[in-house]
Protein backbone atom coordinates (compact mmCIF):
# COMPACT_ATOMS: atom_id res chain seq x y z
CA UNK A 1 0.00 0.00 0.00
CA UNK A 2 1.67 3.15 -0.87
CA UNK A 3 1.67 6.41 1.16
CA UNK A 4 -0.79 8.16 -1.31
CA UNK A 5 -3.33 5.27 -0.25
CA UNK A 6 -2.76 5.67 3.57
CA UNK A 7 -3.32 9.28 3.31
CA UNK A 8 -6.59 9.10 1.78
CA UNK A 9 -7.50 6.16 3.43
CA UNK A 10 -7.32 8.18 6.94
CA UNK A 11 -9.25 10.79 5.05
CA UNK A 12 -12.28 8.79 3.55
CA UNK A 13 -12.53 6.29 6.48
CA UNK A 14 -10.28 6.74 8.79
CA UNK A 15 -8.62 3.90 8.65
CA UNK A 16 -4.93 4.20 10.21
CA UNK A 17 -3.63 1.11 8.38
CA UNK A 18 -4.66 -1.24 10.91
CA UNK A 19 -7.84 -2.92 11.97
CA UNK A 20 -8.87 -4.12 15.46
CA UNK A 21 -9.21 -7.66 15.49
CA UNK A 22 -12.54 -9.13 14.46
CA UNK A 23 -13.10 -6.46 12.07
CA UNK A 24 -13.40 -7.21 8.37
CA UNK A 25 -12.24 -5.04 5.75
CA UNK A 26 -11.39 -4.78 2.18
CA UNK A 27 -8.91 -2.40 0.88
CA UNK A 28 -8.84 -1.73 -3.03
CA UNK A 29 -6.06 0.17 -4.33
CA UNK A 30 -6.07 0.80 -7.80
CA UNK A 31 -8.31 -1.72 -9.29
CA UNK A 32 -6.60 -4.67 -6.96
CA UNK A 33 -6.96 -5.87 -3.42
CA UNK A 34 -4.74 -4.54 -1.11
CA UNK A 35 -6.07 -6.34 1.64
CA UNK A 36 -8.45 -8.03 3.11
CA UNK A 37 -10.04 -10.06 6.11
CA UNK A 38 -13.53 -11.32 6.82
CA UNK A 39 -15.14 -11.62 9.82
CA UNK A 40 -17.17 -14.35 12.44
CA UNK A 41 -20.21 -12.47 11.10
CA UNK A 42 -19.11 -10.69 7.47
CA UNK A 43 -17.82 -12.66 4.84
CA UNK A 44 -15.98 -10.69 1.87
CA UNK A 45 -15.13 -12.81 -0.71
CA UNK A 46 -13.84 -11.96 -4.69
CA UNK A 47 -16.42 -11.85 -7.28
CA UNK A 48 -16.03 -14.91 -10.13
CA UNK A 49 -18.33 -12.95 -13.08
CA UNK A 50 -16.93 -9.28 -12.68
CA UNK A 51 -14.06 -7.14 -10.58
CA UNK A 52 -15.39 -6.69 -6.93
CA UNK A 53 -17.14 -8.46 -4.02
CA UNK A 54 -19.22 -9.97 -2.83
CA UNK A 55 -20.11 -9.35 1.16
CA UNK A 56 -21.99 -11.36 2.85
CA UNK A 57 -23.68 -10.37 6.60
CA UNK A 58 -25.32 -12.75 8.79
CA UNK A 59 -28.14 -12.04 11.05
CA UNK A 60 -25.62 -12.74 13.93
CA UNK A 61 -23.82 -9.48 13.18
CA UNK A 62 -24.97 -6.17 15.52
CA UNK A 63 -23.22 -3.03 16.11
CA UNK A 64 -20.75 -4.51 14.18
CA UNK A 65 -18.21 -2.42 10.97
CA UNK A 66 -16.92 -3.32 7.23
CA UNK A 67 -14.49 -1.45 6.06
CA UNK A 68 -14.56 -1.54 1.73
CA UNK A 69 -12.59 1.79 0.87
CA UNK A 70 -11.06 2.10 -2.81
CA UNK A 71 -8.29 4.54 -3.56
CA UNK A 72 -6.36 5.48 -7.17
CA UNK A 73 -3.02 6.82 -6.56
CA UNK A 74 -2.10 7.95 -10.25
CA UNK A 75 -3.63 8.79 -13.42
CA UNK A 76 -4.36 6.55 -16.38
CA UNK A 77 -6.16 4.24 -13.73
CA UNK A 78 -9.99 3.59 -14.72
CA UNK A 79 -11.50 1.26 -11.98
CA UNK A 80 -14.52 -0.40 -11.96
CA UNK A 81 -15.84 -2.56 -9.34
CA UNK A 82 -18.85 -4.18 -8.67
CA UNK A 83 -19.96 -4.68 -4.54
CA UNK A 84 -22.91 -6.54 -3.42
CA UNK A 85 -23.92 -6.29 0.02
CA UNK A 86 -26.50 -9.22 1.09
CA UNK A 87 -27.63 -8.05 4.63
CA UNK A 88 -29.64 -10.97 7.22
CA UNK A 89 -32.80 -10.27 8.59
CA UNK A 90 -32.19 -8.31 11.77
CA UNK A 91 -28.39 -7.51 11.26
CA UNK A 92 -27.21 -4.38 12.29
CA UNK A 93 -23.71 -3.17 10.82
CA UNK A 94 -21.99 -0.11 9.70
CA UNK A 95 -20.28 -0.34 6.19
CA UNK A 96 -17.76 2.39 5.97
CA UNK A 97 -16.63 2.95 1.95
CA UNK A 98 -15.03 5.90 0.89
CA UNK A 99 -13.06 6.52 -2.20
CA UNK A 100 -10.26 9.13 -3.27
CA UNK A 101 -8.49 9.64 -6.20
CA UNK A 102 -5.22 11.08 -7.05
CA UNK A 103 -3.42 12.34 -10.21
CA UNK A 104 -0.36 14.08 -10.58
CA UNK A 105 0.05 13.78 -14.25
CA UNK A 106 -2.52 14.62 -17.59
CA UNK A 107 -4.07 11.40 -16.84
CA UNK A 108 -7.77 10.93 -15.65
CA UNK A 109 -7.97 8.98 -12.40
CA UNK A 110 -11.08 7.64 -12.24
CA UNK A 111 -12.96 5.08 -9.62
CA UNK A 112 -16.52 3.88 -10.93
CA UNK A 113 -18.45 1.64 -7.72
CA UNK A 114 -21.22 0.09 -8.53
CA UNK A 115 -22.81 -1.13 -5.23
CA UNK A 116 -25.61 -3.09 -4.75
CA UNK A 117 -27.91 -3.45 -1.64
CA UNK A 118 -30.09 -6.43 -0.40
CA UNK A 119 -31.44 -5.88 3.29
CA UNK A 120 -33.65 -9.13 4.60
CA UNK A 121 -36.40 -8.05 6.92
CA UNK A 122 -35.37 -5.98 10.17
CA UNK A 123 -31.76 -5.38 9.10
CA UNK A 124 -30.04 -1.88 9.93
CA UNK A 125 -27.23 -0.56 7.84
CA UNK A 126 -25.58 2.62 8.43
CA UNK A 127 -23.66 3.17 5.26
CA UNK A 128 -20.99 6.35 5.26
CA UNK A 129 -19.22 7.19 2.11
CA UNK A 130 -16.39 9.85 1.73
CA UNK A 131 -15.36 11.31 -1.81
CA UNK A 132 -12.58 13.24 -2.24
CA UNK A 133 -9.58 14.20 -5.22
CA UNK A 134 -6.13 14.74 -4.76
CA UNK A 135 -3.07 15.35 -6.27
CA UNK A 136 -1.77 18.48 -8.64
CA UNK A 137 -1.96 16.56 -12.48
CA UNK A 138 -4.10 18.09 -14.63
CA UNK A 139 -5.93 15.04 -15.29
CA UNK A 140 -9.30 14.42 -14.16
CA UNK A 141 -10.13 13.01 -10.97
CA UNK A 142 -13.66 11.50 -11.46
CA UNK A 143 -15.51 9.10 -9.06
CA UNK A 144 -18.83 7.86 -10.39
CA UNK A 145 -21.10 5.44 -7.81
CA UNK A 146 -23.82 3.49 -9.04
CA UNK A 147 -26.14 2.44 -6.15
CA UNK A 148 -29.08 0.11 -6.12
CA UNK A 149 -30.64 -0.34 -2.96
CA UNK A 150 -33.44 -3.56 -2.44
CA UNK A 151 -35.16 -3.19 1.24
CA UNK A 152 -36.94 -5.77 2.85
CA UNK A 153 -39.47 -5.41 5.29
CA UNK A 154 -38.76 -2.96 7.99
CA UNK A 155 -35.30 -2.73 6.94
CA UNK A 156 -33.51 0.54 7.71
CA UNK A 157 -30.79 1.37 5.41
CA UNK A 158 -29.29 5.68 6.26
CA UNK A 159 -26.98 6.49 3.58
CA UNK A 160 -24.59 9.16 4.71
CA UNK A 161 -22.60 10.14 1.53
CA UNK A 162 -20.31 13.76 1.56
CA UNK A 163 -17.85 15.25 -1.24
CA UNK A 164 -15.33 16.96 0.38
CA UNK A 165 -13.47 18.11 -2.51
CA UNK A 166 -11.06 18.33 -5.15
CA UNK A 167 -13.21 15.80 -7.69
CA UNK A 168 -13.79 17.51 -11.09
CA UNK A 169 -16.22 15.10 -11.91
CA UNK A 170 -19.01 12.66 -10.06
CA UNK A 171 -22.01 11.51 -11.46
CA UNK A 172 -24.10 9.94 -8.43
CA UNK A 173 -26.74 7.66 -9.52
CA UNK A 174 -28.87 6.40 -6.52
CA UNK A 175 -32.20 3.99 -7.25
CA UNK A 176 -34.08 2.17 -4.37
CA UNK A 177 -37.05 0.21 -3.86
CA UNK A 178 -38.68 -0.28 -0.21
CA UNK A 179 -40.97 -3.07 0.89
CA UNK A 180 -43.26 -2.85 3.66
CA UNK A 181 -42.38 -0.46 6.57
CA UNK A 182 -39.01 -0.25 5.45
CA UNK A 183 -37.39 3.41 5.50
CA UNK A 184 -34.55 4.60 3.66
CA UNK A 185 -32.26 8.17 5.08
CA UNK A 186 -30.04 9.79 2.97
CA UNK A 187 -27.81 12.51 3.68
CA UNK A 188 -25.92 13.36 1.01
CA UNK A 189 -23.53 16.51 1.32
CA UNK A 190 -21.24 18.03 -1.54
CA UNK A 191 -18.96 20.84 -2.07
CA UNK A 192 -17.79 21.76 -5.40
CA UNK A 193 -15.38 24.27 -6.72
CA UNK A 194 -13.49 25.77 -9.86
CA UNK A 195 -14.61 23.81 -12.60
CA UNK A 196 -15.41 20.77 -10.78
CA UNK A 197 -19.07 19.23 -12.22
CA UNK A 198 -21.51 17.30 -9.89
CA UNK A 199 -24.66 15.20 -10.79
CA UNK A 200 -26.30 13.98 -8.58
CA UNK A 201 -29.51 11.39 -9.04
CA UNK A 202 -32.14 9.62 -7.09
CA UNK A 203 -34.99 7.30 -8.22
CA UNK A 204 -36.54 6.09 -4.79
CA UNK A 205 -39.86 4.22 -5.45
CA UNK A 206 -42.04 2.75 -2.04
CA UNK A 207 -43.38 0.15 -2.90
CA UNK A 208 -44.39 -1.92 0.44
CA UNK A 209 -47.06 0.24 2.92
CA UNK A 210 -45.87 2.31 5.76
CA UNK A 211 -41.99 2.51 3.73
CA UNK A 212 -40.34 6.07 4.25
CA UNK A 213 -37.97 7.98 2.73
CA UNK A 214 -35.89 10.82 4.13
CA UNK A 215 -33.71 12.60 1.34
CA UNK A 216 -31.58 15.51 2.41
CA UNK A 217 -29.20 17.11 -0.34
CA UNK A 218 -27.17 19.75 1.22
CA UNK A 219 -24.59 21.30 -1.26
CA UNK A 220 -22.10 24.36 -1.58
CA UNK A 221 -21.06 25.42 -5.46
CA UNK A 222 -18.11 27.94 -5.56
CA UNK A 223 -15.99 29.13 -8.05
CA UNK A 224 -17.00 28.27 -11.46
CA UNK A 225 -18.66 24.74 -11.04
CA UNK A 226 -21.91 23.46 -11.57
CA UNK A 227 -24.16 21.04 -10.05
CA UNK A 228 -27.23 19.43 -11.17
CA UNK A 229 -29.68 17.50 -8.83
CA UNK A 230 -32.57 15.67 -9.68
CA UNK A 231 -34.83 13.51 -7.60
CA UNK A 232 -37.82 11.66 -7.97
CA UNK A 233 -39.60 9.82 -5.05
CA UNK A 234 -43.06 8.04 -6.25
CA UNK A 235 -45.40 6.52 -3.84
CA UNK A 236 -47.52 4.29 -4.94
CA UNK A 237 -49.08 3.02 -1.65
CA UNK A 238 -49.35 4.22 1.68
CA UNK A 239 -46.31 5.64 2.53
CA UNK A 240 -44.17 8.88 3.48
CA UNK A 241 -41.22 10.11 1.28
CA UNK A 242 -39.41 13.36 1.93
CA UNK A 243 -36.84 15.56 0.23
CA UNK A 244 -35.22 18.30 0.93
CA UNK A 245 -32.37 20.08 -1.55
CA UNK A 246 -30.31 22.87 0.23
CA UNK A 247 -27.56 24.43 -2.25
CA UNK A 248 -25.56 27.73 -1.13
CA UNK A 249 -23.57 29.33 -3.86
CA UNK A 250 -20.63 31.27 -4.09
CA UNK A 251 -18.52 33.23 -6.60
CA UNK A 252 -19.97 31.77 -9.72
CA UNK A 253 -21.36 28.58 -9.07
CA UNK A 254 -24.25 26.93 -10.04
CA UNK A 255 -27.01 24.60 -8.93
CA UNK A 256 -29.65 23.16 -10.87
CA UNK A 257 -32.32 21.53 -9.22
CA UNK A 258 -35.63 19.32 -10.19
CA UNK A 259 -36.80 17.48 -7.80
CA UNK A 260 -39.94 15.26 -8.61
CA UNK A 261 -43.01 13.43 -6.96
CA UNK A 262 -45.04 11.27 -7.70
CA UNK A 263 -47.95 9.90 -5.77
CA UNK A 264 -49.76 6.65 -7.31
CA UNK A 265 -51.88 6.16 -4.00
CA UNK A 266 -54.41 8.66 -2.28
CA UNK A 267 -52.48 8.05 0.97
CA UNK A 268 -48.68 8.78 -0.41
CA UNK A 269 -47.68 11.86 1.46
CA UNK A 270 -44.60 13.45 -0.39
CA UNK A 271 -43.07 16.32 0.07
CA UNK A 272 -40.02 18.43 -1.39
CA UNK A 273 -37.96 21.28 0.10
CA UNK A 274 -35.98 23.10 -2.00
CA UNK A 275 -33.84 26.48 -1.13
CA UNK A 276 -30.74 27.71 -3.10
CA UNK A 277 -29.39 30.86 -2.33
CA UNK A 278 -26.14 32.71 -1.06
CA UNK A 279 -24.84 32.87 2.23
CA UNK A 280 -28.20 34.75 3.70
CA UNK A 281 -26.48 38.30 4.81
CA UNK A 282 -28.04 38.03 8.51
CA UNK A 283 -26.44 34.90 9.31
CA UNK A 284 -22.80 36.58 8.03
CA UNK A 285 -23.90 39.06 10.18
CA UNK A 286 -24.90 37.42 13.29
CA UNK A 287 -21.24 35.55 13.17
CA UNK A 288 -19.90 38.93 13.15
CA UNK A 289 -21.09 40.14 16.26
CA UNK A 290 -20.09 37.20 17.88
CA UNK A 291 -16.53 38.52 17.22
CA UNK A 292 -15.89 36.52 13.64
CA UNK A 293 -14.72 38.36 10.09
CA UNK A 294 -16.15 37.78 7.35
CA UNK A 295 -13.93 35.15 5.61
CA UNK A 296 -14.53 33.20 9.32
CA UNK A 297 -18.25 33.72 9.38
CA UNK A 298 -18.70 32.26 6.09
CA UNK A 299 -16.61 29.43 6.47
CA UNK A 300 -18.32 28.75 10.08
CA UNK A 301 -21.22 28.29 8.12
CA UNK A 302 -20.08 26.39 5.57
CA UNK A 303 -18.52 23.59 7.81
CA UNK A 304 -22.09 23.39 9.80
CA UNK A 305 -23.93 23.57 6.84
CA UNK A 306 -22.07 20.57 5.37
CA UNK A 307 -21.72 18.79 8.88
CA UNK B 1 -18.86 53.86 28.83
CA UNK B 2 -20.97 54.10 25.66
CA UNK B 3 -21.51 57.52 24.20
CA UNK B 4 -23.24 58.51 21.30
CA UNK B 5 -22.78 62.04 20.32
CA UNK B 6 -25.06 63.70 17.81
CA UNK B 7 -26.15 60.61 15.44
CA UNK B 8 -27.79 60.76 12.26
CA UNK B 9 -29.31 58.02 10.14
CA UNK B 10 -30.82 59.42 6.91
CA UNK B 11 -31.68 56.84 4.53
CA UNK B 12 -30.75 56.92 1.03
CA UNK B 13 -34.18 58.11 0.13
CA UNK B 14 -33.63 61.31 2.15
CA UNK B 15 -35.81 59.30 5.34
CA UNK B 16 -34.65 60.53 8.69
CA UNK B 17 -34.76 57.44 10.76
CA UNK B 18 -32.60 59.46 13.40
CA UNK B 19 -32.14 62.63 14.68
CA UNK B 20 -28.77 64.05 16.66
CA UNK B 21 -29.16 61.39 18.91
CA UNK B 22 -27.23 62.16 21.89
CA UNK B 23 -26.84 59.87 25.31
CA UNK B 24 -24.32 58.14 27.44
CA UNK B 25 -24.59 54.25 28.74
CA UNK B 26 -22.43 54.17 31.82
CA UNK B 27 -20.43 51.62 33.32
CA UNK B 28 -21.65 48.53 35.30
CA UNK B 29 -25.07 49.82 34.85
CA UNK B 30 -28.66 49.07 32.76
CA UNK B 31 -30.20 51.24 30.39
CA UNK B 32 -33.48 50.60 28.93
CA UNK B 33 -34.15 52.68 25.90
CA UNK B 34 -38.31 52.61 25.38
CA UNK B 35 -40.51 54.41 22.70
CA UNK B 36 -42.98 53.16 20.46
CA UNK B 37 -42.51 51.25 17.10
CA UNK B 38 -40.96 52.86 14.69
CA UNK B 39 -39.53 55.89 16.60
CA UNK B 40 -35.95 54.19 16.14
CA UNK B 41 -34.65 52.31 18.98
CA UNK B 42 -33.59 49.10 16.93
CA UNK B 43 -31.76 51.41 14.38
CA UNK B 44 -29.75 53.24 17.31
CA UNK B 45 -28.90 49.53 18.29
CA UNK B 46 -27.82 48.57 15.10
CA UNK B 47 -25.90 51.72 15.04
CA UNK B 48 -24.43 50.27 18.35
CA UNK B 49 -23.09 47.35 16.79
CA UNK B 50 -21.67 48.83 13.65
CA UNK B 51 -24.61 47.18 11.62
CA UNK B 52 -25.72 50.32 10.28
CA UNK B 53 -23.37 53.34 9.50
CA UNK B 54 -25.12 56.48 11.26
CA UNK B 55 -24.69 59.74 8.42
CA UNK B 56 -23.57 61.62 10.88
CA UNK B 57 -22.07 61.55 14.34
CA UNK B 58 -19.68 59.67 16.83
CA UNK B 59 -19.87 56.76 19.06
CA UNK B 60 -17.37 56.37 21.60
CA UNK B 61 -16.50 53.11 23.87
CA UNK B 62 -14.37 54.55 26.86
CA UNK B 63 -13.20 57.71 25.06
CA UNK B 64 -11.97 55.68 22.13
CA UNK B 65 -13.61 56.76 18.19
CA UNK B 66 -15.44 53.17 17.35
CA UNK B 67 -17.67 55.02 14.50
CA UNK B 68 -15.75 53.78 11.90
CA UNK B 69 -15.27 50.38 12.85
CA UNK B 70 -16.97 47.34 11.51
CA UNK B 71 -19.18 44.78 13.34
CA UNK B 72 -16.24 42.68 13.89
CA UNK B 73 -13.73 45.12 15.72
CA UNK B 74 -16.78 46.49 17.62
CA UNK B 75 -17.79 42.84 19.08
CA UNK B 76 -14.26 41.87 19.80
CA UNK B 77 -13.83 45.27 21.93
CA UNK B 78 -16.86 44.19 24.02
CA UNK B 79 -20.17 44.85 22.22
CA UNK B 80 -22.33 42.54 22.14
CA UNK B 81 -25.40 42.36 20.58
CA UNK B 82 -29.04 40.12 20.74
CA UNK B 83 -31.46 40.38 17.97
CA UNK B 84 -34.68 41.58 17.68
CA UNK B 85 -35.20 38.59 15.54
CA UNK B 86 -33.13 35.65 15.93
CA UNK B 87 -30.63 34.30 13.16
CA UNK B 88 -31.54 30.50 11.96
CA UNK B 89 -28.50 28.28 10.34
CA UNK B 90 -29.10 25.06 9.16
CA UNK B 91 -26.09 22.97 10.31
CA UNK B 92 -24.64 25.20 13.33
CA UNK B 93 -26.04 23.84 16.69
CA UNK B 94 -26.61 25.75 19.97
CA UNK B 95 -22.84 24.73 21.13
CA UNK B 96 -21.62 26.06 18.31
CA UNK B 97 -22.95 29.62 18.63
CA UNK B 98 -22.24 29.46 22.48
CA UNK B 99 -18.65 28.50 21.84
CA UNK B 100 -18.27 31.07 19.21
CA UNK B 101 -19.58 33.86 21.55
CA UNK B 102 -17.12 32.36 24.57
CA UNK B 103 -14.26 31.63 22.16
CA UNK B 104 -13.43 28.65 23.86
CA UNK B 105 -14.53 25.23 24.64
CA UNK B 106 -17.31 24.94 26.63
CA UNK B 107 -18.24 21.83 28.96
CA UNK B 108 -21.44 20.77 29.73
CA UNK B 109 -21.75 22.65 33.28
CA UNK B 110 -20.66 25.98 31.70
CA UNK B 111 -23.07 25.12 28.83
CA UNK B 112 -25.81 24.16 31.25
CA UNK B 113 -25.19 27.48 33.83
CA UNK B 114 -25.33 29.84 30.17
CA UNK B 115 -28.56 28.06 28.89
CA UNK B 116 -30.04 28.05 32.55
CA UNK B 117 -29.70 31.99 32.61
CA UNK B 118 -32.55 31.92 29.57
CA UNK B 119 -34.64 29.10 31.07
CA UNK B 120 -33.01 26.08 28.49
CA UNK B 121 -32.13 22.44 29.88
CA UNK B 122 -28.66 22.26 27.86
CA UNK B 123 -28.79 18.86 27.79
CA UNK B 124 -31.83 19.04 25.66
CA UNK B 125 -30.39 21.42 23.62
CA UNK B 126 -26.49 21.87 22.97
CA UNK B 127 -26.68 19.19 19.90
CA UNK B 128 -29.73 20.92 18.36
CA UNK B 129 -29.14 22.83 15.14
CA UNK B 130 -30.42 26.41 15.22
CA UNK B 131 -32.57 26.15 12.90
CA UNK B 132 -36.37 26.09 11.89
CA UNK B 133 -36.62 23.19 14.34
CA UNK B 134 -36.75 25.31 17.42
CA UNK B 135 -39.87 27.67 18.49
CA UNK B 136 -39.69 31.52 17.95
CA UNK B 137 -39.33 31.50 22.51
CA UNK B 138 -36.72 28.97 22.11
CA UNK B 139 -34.41 30.12 19.45
CA UNK B 140 -35.33 34.03 21.38
CA UNK B 141 -33.53 32.78 24.39
CA UNK B 142 -30.75 31.17 22.23
CA UNK B 143 -30.20 34.59 20.66
CA UNK B 144 -29.98 36.09 24.23
CA UNK B 145 -28.00 33.28 25.48
CA UNK B 146 -25.19 33.84 23.29
CA UNK B 147 -24.27 37.21 24.07
CA UNK B 148 -24.49 36.34 27.77
CA UNK B 149 -21.73 33.85 26.71
CA UNK B 150 -19.94 36.86 25.14
CA UNK B 151 -16.25 36.99 26.38
CA UNK B 152 -14.73 40.43 27.26
CA UNK B 153 -17.78 41.68 27.01
CA UNK B 154 -18.06 45.54 28.13
CA UNK B 155 -21.89 46.60 26.84
CA UNK B 156 -24.37 43.99 26.15
CA UNK B 157 -27.46 45.23 23.57
CA UNK B 158 -30.69 43.39 24.22
CA UNK B 159 -33.01 44.50 21.33
CA UNK B 160 -36.55 43.75 23.05
CA UNK B 161 -35.44 40.37 24.82
CA UNK B 162 -39.11 39.75 25.90
CA UNK B 163 -40.36 39.48 22.45
CA UNK B 164 -41.36 35.73 21.82
CA UNK B 165 -40.58 34.71 25.22
CA UNK B 166 -43.29 33.16 27.86
CA UNK B 167 -43.71 34.24 31.35
CA UNK B 168 -41.25 31.98 32.55
CA UNK B 169 -38.71 32.38 31.01
CA UNK B 170 -39.35 35.81 31.10
CA UNK B 171 -39.02 35.96 34.58
CA UNK B 172 -35.55 33.67 34.48
CA UNK B 173 -34.40 36.68 31.95
CA UNK B 174 -35.55 39.06 34.36
CA UNK B 175 -32.92 37.11 37.46
CA UNK B 176 -30.52 37.07 34.62
CA UNK B 177 -30.02 41.11 34.02
CA UNK B 178 -30.59 41.57 37.89
CA UNK B 179 -27.23 39.46 38.40
CA UNK B 180 -25.62 41.02 35.14
CA UNK B 181 -26.48 44.19 37.27
CA UNK B 182 -25.62 43.59 40.60
CA UNK B 183 -21.90 42.55 39.27
CA UNK B 184 -21.41 45.75 37.33
CA UNK B 185 -19.18 44.47 34.81
CA UNK B 186 -20.84 44.98 31.91
CA UNK B 187 -22.96 47.76 30.85
CA UNK B 188 -26.22 46.77 29.70
CA UNK B 189 -28.51 48.61 27.32
CA UNK B 190 -32.17 46.90 26.56
CA UNK B 191 -34.49 47.81 24.06
CA UNK B 192 -37.79 46.78 25.40
CA UNK B 193 -41.27 47.62 25.93
CA UNK B 194 -41.60 45.74 28.88
CA UNK B 195 -42.61 47.41 32.54
CA UNK B 196 -40.59 44.59 34.37
CA UNK B 197 -37.66 45.45 32.36
CA UNK B 198 -38.25 49.34 32.95
CA UNK B 199 -38.93 48.67 36.84
CA UNK B 200 -35.45 47.30 37.15
CA UNK B 201 -33.10 50.04 34.98
CA UNK B 202 -31.02 52.20 36.38
CA UNK B 203 -31.72 54.85 33.30
CA UNK B 204 -34.43 55.34 30.88
CA UNK B 205 -34.49 56.91 27.46
CA UNK B 206 -37.11 57.16 25.29
CA UNK B 207 -37.01 57.42 21.74
CA UNK B 208 -39.67 58.79 19.58
CA UNK B 209 -39.58 59.93 15.96
CA UNK B 210 -36.03 59.38 15.58
CA UNK B 211 -35.26 62.04 18.59
CA UNK B 212 -34.62 61.36 22.69
CA UNK B 213 -37.79 62.68 24.02
CA UNK B 214 -36.81 62.31 27.56
CA UNK B 215 -34.06 60.50 29.68
CA UNK B 216 -32.90 60.07 33.16
CA UNK B 217 -32.92 58.01 35.84
CA UNK B 218 -35.70 55.71 36.71
CA UNK B 219 -37.08 57.76 39.02
CA UNK B 220 -37.52 60.57 36.86
CA UNK B 221 -38.38 59.21 33.90
CA UNK B 222 -40.83 55.99 34.60
CA UNK B 223 -43.61 57.74 36.83
CA UNK B 224 -44.44 59.98 33.88
CA UNK B 225 -44.31 57.12 30.99
CA UNK B 226 -46.89 54.88 33.46
CA UNK B 227 -49.31 57.79 33.76
CA UNK B 228 -49.40 58.65 29.70
CA UNK B 229 -47.48 62.03 29.97
CA UNK B 230 -47.50 63.06 26.33
CA UNK B 231 -51.82 62.98 27.53
CA UNK B 232 -51.70 60.63 24.49
CA UNK B 233 -52.02 56.84 23.95
CA UNK B 234 -48.23 57.47 23.25
CA UNK B 235 -46.18 58.12 26.57
CA UNK B 236 -44.36 60.83 24.58
CA UNK B 237 -44.02 63.68 22.33
CA UNK B 238 -45.17 66.01 25.02
CA UNK B 239 -42.17 67.33 26.81
CA UNK B 240 -38.92 67.22 24.44
CA UNK B 241 -36.60 66.39 27.91
CA UNK B 242 -33.64 65.03 25.78
CA UNK B 243 -30.44 65.15 27.94
CA UNK B 244 -27.52 62.23 28.63
CA UNK B 245 -28.63 59.68 31.08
Amino acid sequence: MDEITKEMLKTVSDWDGEAEDGIAYNIRENGQCAGRRSSRNIVIESKEDAPGLIIRISPKAQKETVYIPACVTHGGVDDLVYNDFYVGAGADVTIVAGCGVHTDNEGQAKHNGIHRFFLDKGAHVLYQEKHIGTGTGTGFRRIDPVTDIELGEEAVLEMDTIQIGGVDRTFRKTTAKLAARARLIIHERLMTDGEDEAVSDFDVTLEGEDSGVDLISRSVARGNSRQDYHSKISGNCRCTGHSECDAILAENGKVNAAPELFAGNIDASLIHEAAIGKIAGEQIMKLKTLGLTEAEAEQKIIEGFLR
Amino acid sequence: MLELKGIEWTLPGGEEILKKIDFTVPDGKMTVITGPNGGGKTSIAKIIAGIAKPTNGTILLNGEDITDWDITQRSRSGIGYAFQQPVRFKGLKVRDLMELASEETLDESRLCSILGEVGLCAQEYIDRDVDASLSGGESKRIEIATVLAKKGAKVLVFDEPEAGIDLWSFTNLIDAFERLKSNHHESLLIISHQERILDIADYIIVIADGKVRMAGNKEEVLPGLLEGESGTNCPLGKGERGGAA
